[in-house]
């Protein structure tokens, strides 16, 4: 179950200006504090995959770090399964902006990190290739991380995620840095392992083209201080293509409008 | 990380022979500056007295001796200084609050040479093996933990928070973690100081010890033999080059260049 209840969040971390950014919004600075998500409110579904999109800097990654335990709201609550989060845990897997695979490990031994609690190696073994095939890795078990490519390295920690069998996965622009064509081979990898095994998916990314062909709901940070300007349900069926959909292709260009770009191309 | 084309381990033809070139020069501008210093050869022996005289020393064990004095100080200090250090630098790297207490401790005991030890170190200890133990043990030790802590502090704290999610233990998160992310700047470490632990031992030998290399040199020089002193600097020579060749061998282990690897 991945169930996610988020209610009145702030969340303000210490200023390092020491004029106010701005005299009139009061909101802005509290004091010596500056407010980076200001009431946030976020009912997600289990099996759910929510699309974040905002601006650079608007606090996305703050907001799933929160949601992830690696960071303490200032104000409010964050609940999974009703229970308030108290730490990282197995069950909300987070997989991170910038590589977060140890370099000391081989790709094998970093997918074999949410499966420690298989005594049996032979098991063990047996899960971790299947993850490594699941990504096209095979042949890469022994290497260690610097000997991947970018988009290689990726794919290993989207394995390694996915062996540990979370409820939730939160994912930090996971196809940041990839090439166009690998870009779409994870997506579409994404899109097909959420079909599968209905898991809460929790996703940032700045392309909105991702998120209208992944999301099941699409949840917009933005303004000063952050709230959620817009929050969205996608019902259209999948595999999604604007080229085909004019409704598709009218909230493509709503979005890309609401994020300050005039003509959608 | 090198720049050039040429892969690991392959080398210009008779690539091996030019640290013998540079030794054959040395000898040769010895022999050359003895020959024509107009000092006797009691005073500045050339290479070739030096040599036959180790023929001496080596035939009737006193250098072997000597040398396995030393090594044995130097050895039984390093690894106390690394089995007591290394931890400490972990434990001092892992909790951040007390850091603040003990490093101002640290820093201002280390830069006090260990040889300003000595006097300390012959009441406390006596003479023999203790006292010069003992010093290579402080040598040692602080810059150990010192390197140990600030490498702890520069992992990067995304890995914690990955242990954290994969639900790491607090063992798990040591040598799974700590120890692996911290290997290459230890090995680097291990490597400097058993260089200072080998200065060491040759001063400490020299005041407060009755056997070893440094008390070849002084009771050579006591007798006026410069030849066995030489022979006594040339073995100091050649064990430091050994000793550093096999830490750099440890530095080649897999576990300890994951940071090299690349394609
Ligand atoms: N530890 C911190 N201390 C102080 N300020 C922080 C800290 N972490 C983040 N911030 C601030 O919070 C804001 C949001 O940061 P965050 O990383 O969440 O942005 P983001 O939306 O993920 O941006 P991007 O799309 O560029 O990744 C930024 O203005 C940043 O300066
Ligand atoms: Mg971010």
């Amino acid at each position: 179950m991945g169930r996610i209840t988020i209610e009145k969040l702030n969340k303000t971390y210490a200023n390092r200006r020491k004029d106010p950014r701005s005299d009139d919004d009061p909101l802005l600075r509290q004091g010596d504090r500056v407010v980076v998500l200001f009431d946030i409110d976020l009912n997600i579904m289990d099996g759910e995959m929510v699309c974040f999109l905002g601006p650079s800097g608007c606090g996305k990654s703050t907001l799933l770090r929160i949601i992830a335990g690696f960071e303490a709201p200032s104000d409010g609550r964050v609940q999974i399964n009703g229970k308030p989060v108290r730490g990282p845990s197995a069950d909300h897997i987070f997989v991170f902006q910038h590589s977060g695979l140890f370099p000391w490990m081989t790709v094998a031994e970093n997918v074999g990190l949410g499966l420690r609690h298989l005594k049996n190696r032979r098991d063990r073994q047996e899960h971790v290739s299947e993850f490594i095939e699941m990504v096209e890795l095979d042949g890469f078990e022994q290497h260690y991380p610097r000997q991947l490519s970018g988009g290689m390295q990726r794919r290993a920690e989207l394995a390694r995620a996915l062996a540990v069998n979370p409820d939730i996965m939160i994912m930090d622009e996971p196809f940041s840095g990839l090439d166009f064509l690998t870009h779409m081979k994870m997506r579409e990898e994404v899109v097909n392992m959420h079909a599968f095994i209905q898991k809460t998916i929790l996703l940032v990314t700045h392309n909105i083209d991702d998120a209208l062909i992944m999301g099941d709901r699409i949840v917009i940070l933005g303004g000063s201080p952050t709230r959620v300007i817009m929050d969205r349900t996608l019902d259209f069926p999948r595999p999604r293509d604007f080229e085909k959909s004019p409704e598709l292709s009218l909230l493509r260009s709503e979005l890309f409008l609401m994020m300050g770009v005039n003509y959608a191309v | 990380m090198t720049t050039t084309v040429r892969r690991k381990g392959e080398k210009q033809p008779y690539a091996y022979l030019m640290p013998f070139l540079g030794f054959f020069a040395l000898l040769l501008i010895w022999d050359v500056l003895a020959r024509f210093s107009g000092w006797s050869r009691e005073v500045f022996p050339g290479p070739v007295v030096v040599l036959v005289s180790m023929g001496e020393l080596l035939a009737d064990g006193t250098l072997v001796r000597h040398t396995v004095a030393s090594l044995f100080r130097v050895t039984v200090g390093f690894y106390l200084a690394a089995a007591l250090g290394i931890p400490v630098g972990i434990a001092l790297g892992m909790m951040k609050a007390t850091r603040s207490l003990i490093n101002p401790l640290i820093q201002f005991l280390r830069p006090i040479s260990p040889l300003a030890w000595i006097p300390l170190a012959m009441l406390w200890f006596g003479i023999g093996d203790p006292p010069a133990i003992f010093l290579i043990f402080l040598s040692s030790f602080f810059p150990l933990v010192v390197s140990t802590t600030i490498a702890v502090d520069g992992i990067n704290p995304t890995y914690f928070h990955v242990a954290a999610n994969f639900n790491f233990s607090r063992t798990e998160i040591i040598t799974r973690l700590v120890i692996p992310a911290i290997i290459p700047e230890v090995v680097t470490a291990l490597r400097m100081t058993v260089t200072i632990s080998w200065l060491v031992v040759v001063a400490a030998e020299m005041i407060a010890v009755q056997s070893g290399l440094g008390f070849l040199i002084l009771d050579s020089r006591n007798a006026l033999r410069m030849d066995y002193v030489m022979d006594g600097m040339i073995a100091i020579g050649l064990v430091g080059l050994t000793l550093d060749y096999l830490m750099r061998q440890l530095g080649d282990l897999e576990s300890a260049s994951w940071r090299k690897m690349t394609h």
